[in-house]
């Protein structure tokens, strides 16, 4: 199995999969849906996950995004076991280095853009001055300036996936997870939303995961994993968009 | 946080008032039943109060028997008193003002075709002086009338009403027990006392007129005694005690076959039982608070499956299980709380309207208001409790997952 991702000089391994299994039920039931993934992604990289469903892929994200433990094998977070950590840890891990964006956006619903922005800094105790004024700069960033105020019902597919990417980038995050971010959405507005990833990822040197079934969204990321049955099937390397 | 969890909680409230309202309006009920029961006991309170006052309460009673609290009452094997007892309380006792010997029985008053069931009060004026009663029209009672037991008689309001309409008493005739007695006075009403009886239902006759012709006897079942103005009732009654086991030769170490009640203490046992009677319904309201607080819990349920992905949405992008504990906890205590609040104004609202009605004194009692409101909130810790972990302890994949 390939181990090694695209080890550039200075650049740090900021996430680690050796030999993770998991497995859901036991005995006969056991369904078997990761059999020992070896990962490497490094600081900055733009990594997309591909594969059929089944594959692993989302069970794979979800390990990686601290959502789940690994049944076997060590998934290390900056050096840190994920696998040992508790619950609460977990969260906080999420919490102050990890953002999510997801296939269906998972805005608040009936809340404005602003304040769905908001969340992720409210959980991390920032003044509300200082949230505020963050929230408008994200806004600003995904540009939605001037639609701060519209609840998710008023605003479209495209927009509203820029604001759940405004949540995931008010922090800062380390990494970027995003799950199927263009699955809803048409290929003008998948365009926007691709760009926008790819601009946050070479301006800010954010790391960014993406789980996606299009080969045509995967050709943003410099690096394709392809799963297949629970393990990675095959690794390519690709230009890059942008 | 706190704070931002409250404004949180007061957002999700506003978003569906119609639900929230009606989730509330067991908590608003109950609290108002509280509230409005307690208010208008209070009143009566106050009202029982306020109408013994009026009697007086520097009035002693003395009546033979012991005092039994409880079941019972009084005993009756108890020798009656005589009228020399009253005479020596007045004579022998300082700092009495008044005292007046009473024995009393029902009999029928009769006027032409017109009769009425009544009590007819033997006494002396000292009665009138005692029970605090003025004179509508006609006089007192005489010194001859009283020392000889004349028929004549004062006639109480309601009796005057019942047998003589609009028409002028005095001069006339009643007949109590085939006896004609003249009317020499009537009586100013002094309405309904507070315990519900009609305290201008009697005829007061002499003492002496009730004993030789109505009862046969010399008994005399009580005695009232009103004390001087500044003279403390306690050494009154001390005095009278000790007057009274000299007089019925009870040895040292017997207990008494007789007792001595001042007002303040039928204020103290009336006032009991009203506070009984309104902690007795006041548990009934809070069973409908209780009833409130699973309507609370039961749409809390309700909320937290509906808003399953927001739940996990939280819980990925940093919640910890006890952000999301505190948000549905504090949103069920706010919730409750408002109820809390609508149900203390209604209360209040509808007790006013009580009082006014049932013409008691309104009597707003600020512990109550503040009980129920944190009785209210307290429902709300209690019934949001088991939702709010609910929600907390969802798995933020499958609660991503839900649709």
């Amino acid at each position: 199995m390939n181990t090694t991702g695209s080890k550039g000089i200075g650049k740090h391994p900021l996430i680690e999969m050796l030999g993770v299994t998991k497995v859901y039920g036991t005995g006969q039931a056991a369904m078997h849906a990761l059999r020992g993934i070896n990962l490497r992604i490094d600081q900055g990289e733009f990594v997309a996950v591909m594969g059929p469903s089944g594959s692993g892929k989302s069970t794979c994200m979800n390990i990686l995004g601290c959502l789940d433990t690994p049944t076997a094998g060590a998934y290390l977070f900056e050096g840190i076991s994920v696998g040992k950590l508790s619950r609460g840890q977990r969260a906080l891990l999420r919490r102050h280095y990890l953002g999510f964006v997801f296939q269906g956006y998972n805005l608040l619903n009936r809340t404005s853009a602003l304040e769905n922005v908001e969340l992720p800094l409210i959980y991390r105790a920032i003044p509300a001055g200082r949230r505020r004024s963050r929230a408008l700069e994200a806004m600003e960033a995904v540009g939605l300036k001037g639609w701060e105020t519209h609840t998710p019902s008023e605003l479209s597919g495209g927009q509203q996936q820029r604001v759940a990417i405004a949540r995931a980038m008010v922090t800062a995050p380390m990494v970027l997870l995003a799950d199927e971010p263009t699955g809803n959405l048409d290929s003008v507005r998948s365009k926007e939303i691709m760009d926008l990833l790819t601009t946050f990822n070479q301006k800010q040197g954010i790391t960014i995961v993406m789980v996606t079934h299009d080969p045509e969204i995967a050709v943003y990321a410099k690096r394709t994993i392809r799963f297949l049955d629970g393990v990675i099937d095959s690794e390519e390397q690709n230009g890059g968009v942008g | 946080m706190l704070w931002e969890t409250v404004l949180l909680a007061l957002r999700e409230i506003r978003r569906n008032v119609m639900r929230s309202s009606l989730t509330v309006l067991g908590i608003v009920i109950g609290v108002a039943a509280v509230i409005t029961m307690v208010t208008l006991g209070g009143g009566a309170t106050a009202q029982v109060t306020s109408d013994i006052a009026k009697m007086g309460t520097n009035l002693l009673q003395v009546r033979p028997g012991q005092l039994h609290r409880g079941p019972g009452g009084t005993r009756s094997t108890a020798n009656m008193f005589k009228v020399d007892d009253a005479e020596a309380i007045a004579r022998e006792i300082s700092g009495v003002a008044a005292v007046a010997p009473v024995a009393s029985e029902m009999l029928q008053a009769i006027y032409g075709n017109a009769n009425w069931s009544t009590t007819v009060t033997g006494s002396t004026n000292g009665f009138l002086q005692v029970r605090n009663w003025t004179l509508d029209s006609g006089r007192q009672f005489s010194e001859g009338e009283l020392r000889a037991g004349k028929t004549v008689c004062i006639l109480g309001s309601t009796v005057r009403k019942e047998l003589f309409g609009a028409q002028d008493p005095l001069g006339t005739t009643v007949r109590l027990r085939n006896i004609s007695f003249k009317v020499i006075g009537v009586l100013i009403s002094k309405g309904q006392s507070s315990f519900g009886t009609d305290q201008d239902d009697f005829v007061l006759i002499p003492l002496r007129t009730l004993q030789r012709r109505i009862a046969g006897n010399i008994d005399v079942s009580r005695i009232y005694i009103s004390a001087q103005d500044g003279i403390s009732t306690n050494k009154v009654q001390e005095d009278i005690e000790r007057l009274m086991r000299e007089r019925r030769r009870i040895s040292l170490g017997k207990d008494d076959d007789f007792h001595v009640r001042d007002m303040e203490e039928l204020v103290s046992t009336l006032t009991g039982t009203t506070r009984v009677l309104t902690a007795l319904l006041g548990a009934v309201a809070a069973v409908s608070l209780i009833v409130g607080g699973i309507g609370i819990m039961n749409i809390m349920l309700v909320s937290v499956t509906e808003r399953t992905r927001e739940i996990g949405t939280r819980l990925a992008i940093g919640a910890l299980e006890r952000d999301v504990l505190m948000q549905f906890l504090v949103e069920a205590v706010v919730l409750s709380s408002f109820g809390g609040l609508f149900g203390i104004l209604l209360g209040l609202a509808s007790a006013a309207a009580g009082a006014r009605f049932l013409a008691v004194p309104f009597v707003l009692n600020i512990g109550i208001v503040v009980i129920a409101f944190l009785f209210s909130a307290a429902v709300g810790v209690v019934f949001g409790y088991f939702p709010a972990r609910q929600a907390a302890r969802l798995d933020p994949i499958e609660a991503l997952r839900h649709e």
